[in-house]
């Protein structure tokens, strides 16, 4: 990646749509990893309730509801 | 050479971001299999004992499990791992939005997002729904709660924007003393009526010791603030380190 926009503080338009679309997928890969750990229960993961049951200390502790 | 410079390339702050919320989850992790594990586990012999006195209850059954009690307590640190490397890339990615806007970063920005994502996604949540250990809630009511929950975590951080907005109205000519109290009346306004609104649960069984419970929720949001300040403390010293590189680097050719 070209450091085409760390020397001047204007910014580009193209630069921008290019940024928003890098964070927008961004943004739905790391809610879909928060979302493996906390509320999954193998709809996503597809591997039945184990990754579920593998971090249920890790779900309770982090303060997210369980059952 | 002003102190505030421009920000490096969003993959570069990303990966930092990754990084220091996979450190600070794995610290996380240490702390909860320290504080919480213990807790955890005398729930569990509650829930136990429940399950057999009252076969069809249980939703969770522990004891012919997919998983052992070994693996989850070692599942405890891939839980806080990854979640805190998918929090901390969502702090990378909101400092960029937010130093993209404001021309730059003086190396508080970092800090200050943290600070406020463990006050409205943490600690505003867990004062209306304090996390529970196994043996508490009721099943029936999962998806109510988690949605709830869910909603709690977004209000809380309409709340932290509504106290900078309630900053930042009064203008920079305004004293001091009058600037942090439309903040924090921002945040309180919001705050407030989310708790009054929302509905609540009471679900905790009427043998369930006090105690216990407490220490749990202790450990639980303990977990959560070093989750955070880790997060915090790491990404802000990455990015400090990263910008001290770049200017060092443009410097001899400019």
């Amino acid at each position: 990646m070209s450091s085409s926009a760390s020397s001047q503080p204007m910014v580009h338009p193209a630069g921008t749509a290019r940024l928003l679309w890098t964070v927008l997928v961004t943004v739905v890969l790391l809610s879909l990893l928060a979302y493996l750990v906390a509320f999954d229960q193998g709809a996503v993961s597809r591997s039945g309730m184990y990754l579920h049951e593998l971090m249920h200390d890790g779900r309770h502790l982090l303060g997210v509801p369980c059952h | 050479m002003p102190l505030t410079t421009a920000t490096p390339p969003f993959l570069a702050v990303l990966v930092r971001g990754l990084l220091a919320g996979l450190i600070a989850g794995l610290l996380a992790g240490a702390f909860a299999y320290v504080a919480g594990e213990p807790q955890v586990e005398a729930a569990i012999a509650i829930e136990e004992a429940a399950a057999h006195a009252e076969p069809a209850v249980g939703a969770h059954d522990h004891e012919d499990a997919l998983v052992g009690r070994n693996g989850q307590r070692g599942g405890l640190f891939l839980a806080t791992g990854l979640f805190g490397a998918a929090m901390g890339g969502l702090l990378a990615t909101a400092y960029v939005l937010l130093s993209r806007r404001r021309r730059g970063d003086d190396g508080r920005s970092g800090l200050l997002l943290a600070g406020a994502a463990l006050l409205g996604a943490v600690i505003v949540p867990f004062l209306k729904y304090p996390a529970n250990p196994p043996a508490v809630g009721d099943p029936a009511t999962i998806n109510q709660r988690t949605v709830t929950y869910l909603l709690m975590v977004v209000l809380g951080l309409v709340a932290v924007w509504a106290g900078s907005l309630g900053y930042r109205s009064v203008g920079a000519q305004a004293p001091p003393w009058l600037r942090a109290a439309a903040a924090v009346g921002g945040f309180l306004l919001v705050t407030a009526v989310s708790y009054v609104v929302m509905p609540s649960f009471e679900e905790v069984p009427a043998n369930f010791p006090a105690t216990l419970l407490w220490n749990f929720r202790l450990a639980s949001l303990g977990t959560q603030v070093v989750l955070w300040t880790g997060i915090g403390l790491l990404f802000a010293a990455l990015m400090h380190h990263e910008r001290h590189r770049r200017a060092a680097t443009a410097l001899p050719s400019t």
